[in-house]
């Protein structure tokens, strides 16, 4: 259809023809009108680039740790510096800090250095990677001039390592485990949903059944008893394969009744009829004929289902038993966070990867809540 | 009288109402068996799980302390099936409970796990159905203020809100809460009562110091809840709002108030009460999250550091205990929801 043409970002050619446009170029359309949700798409993507090229944007070695540098609260970045002279030039630079410990109450704290700066700058040479595991590079995105000097944005935690970096870092797994998961569930909705609306009787009353059974119990005591299972000399990929199974369990159940519903609703209308009595097998007519007429609701729903994983996968692995600490993610991040004396210690701790949280499963919200909006035909 | 005469007196007779509230508890009974069976099997493969069995690690732990003697195993592996195939281990393990109400042994505590359990989980119920009490007060004033005043300052900080907390993970609040707390305002944070209550008998002081503590997890596990219900309040609400019958009330004069509350609120909170049946299993969820992170003296942090430390008994009852409570819970949500609105015991 018209796909490629309208979702380019110009839109110019369908104001002419108004008459052409297929249903996801209205769609898309009418998603650009909600504001807050196309908003949430852009955030999205970015999100999902800092997955991406995370190695890129991450100005320190992730697990890099230092003895000089343990609870370093955020630094703060300057601009404007004071030659000898008394002339001001613009230079980005954070204060070089320097460590003072407190004998009697064995206390750490951080003064700043006037006599040292440390100038910061854009595509910087730092420790070496791959890009998407694939072209080797040393560049970074932002971070200090240096390469030996480390600065810490965000702040660091209890083994001088740079939250910034980690929080980048984590977002790969925090938001893959997302989307694996969504294509988990989605098979798993989609056929169990389609079974159960397609052949109705006793194959829907069971799968209705199983429906309700993982509808009604709590379900965080049972993943944390299937999680805790896992065992901890595993390989961190088994262990992020498991986690990710376990938490794609939420999102299937809704999928699989929305899928249900529309299955209903279709069986019976004339143009499956008609493709039934021109000799279509069951699997053409559901491929060809059902599944394109409620995709959308399918990427809607499946929008909205991506943060309640992110939050379990935070949730289990905040509690110590989905991902386990060598294993970078937002959840493992908040661990470190776990007790109050951390905290009243290190905010930053909490309060970095918590925003971080928030603002992900936040855009996720509204992106999938503008989708749905823009998927449903008598939305007004 | 002829069958069909028989029906239609039936049909009209008064205590069909009665047979009808009759039928629907006897099948919403009938579909918790397999759910309670359900349960119970996985919970059963949450048990198995870890390898080895509970014997070898009970004469591990033992080992130190003297050991076993050869007898006592053997009673153990009988009580058990252990060694049996796995159906005759979960018969054997169901039984026991239904028949002996023995839900086996922690054996970090070597206590039976009965001994530990039913306060635990008497506090994770109460604090779940105080949230819902909590949810419903502050969820419907909310959703009713942000409907009829849709797009006003209020609507916009509700609306906020709702975001906020739909997006900030249980355990997420209650730490910002346990920071701002103690940072702000000097509570001593964590627990239920203060510590130099702690295993005090009940006196109207501990119980005040109590009303202290327990309203921050009510809140923290409450927020998203009601964030939930403020925005299907208000959505139900606003169908309703611009309808014939309320543009009619109000020509006859009725005040707005009195209008808003008996016809279209009444309306609107059809859809409220039936949320009911998800809003206990994610109350339950949540709690024992937040308990974990406030360290209360409820199934949680029981819970974490059984499976932590691979108490499987323990752990595995509890799991069944809090589950199957839930699936009552809801239960009885839906009678009640059935009482009050007719059209659903007829379904």
């Amino acid at each position: 259809m018209t796909v490629e043409t309208t979702l380019g970002p110009s839109g110019t050619e369908e104001e002419h023809t108004p008459e052409l446009l297929g249903p996801w170029a209205l769609m898309w359309r009418k998603f650009r009108r909600h504001r807050v949700a196309y908003v949430s798409l852009w955030i999205t993507g970015l999100i999902y680039f800092m997955a991406l090229f995370g190695d890129f944007l991450a100005p320190e070695k992730v697990d890099e740790t230092n003895r000089r540098g343990i609870f370093v609260p955020p630094q703060g970045i300057h601009f404007l510096v004071t030659d000898e002279d008394g002339s001001r030039s613009f230079q980005l630079h954070a204060k070089a800090l320097k460590m003072q410990v407190d004998r009697a109450t064995m206390r750490r704290s951080y003064v700043q250095d006037p006599d040292k700066i440390i100038p910061l700058g854009f595509f910087v040479e730092g420790y070496s990677y791959e890009i998407l595991g694939l072209i080797p590079s040393k560049t970074h995105f932002f971070g200090p001039k240096n390469p030996r000097d480390i600065v810490y944005f965000l702040g660091s935690d209890r083994l001088g390592r740079d939250i910034l970096s980690r929080i980048i870092i984590g977002t790969k797994i925090s938001m893959s485990i997302g989307l694996v998961g969504i294509v988990v569930s989605l098979v798993i909705g989609v056929s169990l949903g389609g079974l159960s609306g397609y052949y109705g009787g006793w194959v829907d009353t069971l799968i209705q059944r199983l429906v309700e059974f993982l509808r009604s119990i709590p379900t965080i005591p049972l993943w944390m008893g299937l999680a805790a299972a896992i065992p901890l000399g595993w390989p961190p990929l088994y262990t992020y394969f498991v986690v990710t199974i376990i938490v794609s369990m939420i999102g299937w159940t809704s999928l699989a009744r929305e899928v249900r519903g529309k299955f209903l609703s279709l069986r019976n209308e004339d143009f499956i009829t008609a493709a039934r009595l021109d000799g279509l097998t069951d699997w053409e007519v559901i491929r060809k004929h059902m599944v394109p007429s409620f995709s959308s609701h399918i990427i809607a729903s499946l929008t909205l289902a991506v943060p309640l994983m992110i939050l379990a996968e935070t949730s289990l692995s905040f509690l110590g038993i989905g991902l386990q600490p060598p294993i970078v993610s937002w959840g493992t991040l908040l661990k470190e966070a776990q007790n109050i004396r951390s905290i009243i210690e290190a905010p930053w701790l909490l309060i970095a990867p918590g925003t971080m949280i928030v603002i992900a499963v936040l855009a996720l919200n509204f992106l999938g809540d503008g989708l749905r909006d823009a998927a449903d035909p008598h939305a007004h | 009288m002829s069958s069909r005469h028989l029906a239609v007196f039936l049909w009209y007779h008064p205590w069909r109402a009665t047979s009808a509230m009759f039928g629907f508890l006897y099948r919403r009974l009938l579909y918790m068996i397999p759910t309670v069976f359900l349960i119970s099997v996985v919970t059963f493969v949450i048990i198995q799980l870890p390898p080895g069995d509970y014997l070898d690690t009970l004469a591990a732990e033992l080992s130190d302390s003297g050991g076993l003697d050869e007898g006592t195993m053997q009673a153990l592996r009988d009580q058990y099936g252990l060694g049996q195939p796995m159906y005759v281990q979960y018969l054997k393990w169901m039984s026991q409970i239904l028949f002996h109400g023995n839900f086996g042994i922690s054996f970090e505590k070597n206590i039976p796990v009965n001994d530990i359990i039913w306060d635990k989980l008497g506090w994770t119920f109460a604090i779940s159905l105080m949230t819902l009490l909590f949810i419903w007060m502050t969820a419907l004033p909310i959703g009713i203020y942000s409907a009829v005043r849709k797009y006003s300052a209020g609507d916009y900080i509700a609306t906020f809100f709702g975001f906020i907390g739909l997006a900030v993970p249980n355990f997420l609040l209650a730490l910002v809460m346990m920071y701002v707390a103690f940072k702000y305002f000097g509570q001593s944070v964590g627990g239920l009562v203060s510590p130099q209550y702690l295993g005090e008998p009940w006196t109207f002081d501990k119980f005040l110091d109590l009303l202290a503590h327990i309203w921050m997890p009510i809140v923290v596990v409450g927020t998203s809840g009601a964030a939930a219900l403020i925005r299907i309040m208000r959505a139900n609400l606003l169908d309703e709002l611009y309808r014939p019958y309320v543009v009619t009330a109000r020509a006859k004069g009725m005040s707005e108030f009195q209008l808003l509350l008996k016809y279209p609120v009444r309306v609107a909170l059809n859809p409220f009460v039936s949320t009911i049946g998800w809003i206990l299993p994610t109350l339950v969820s949540g709690e024992i999250i937040v308990a974990v992170v406030m360290n209360l003296p409820t199934t949680g942090p029981l819970l974490l550091r059984a499976l932590l430390v691979q108490d499987m008994y323990l752990a595995g009852s509890l799991i069944l205990l809090v589950s199957i409570l839930t699936v009552i819970g809801t239960l009885v949500s839906d009678l009640l929801l059935a009482w009050i609105d007719p059209r659903i015991r007829y379904q």
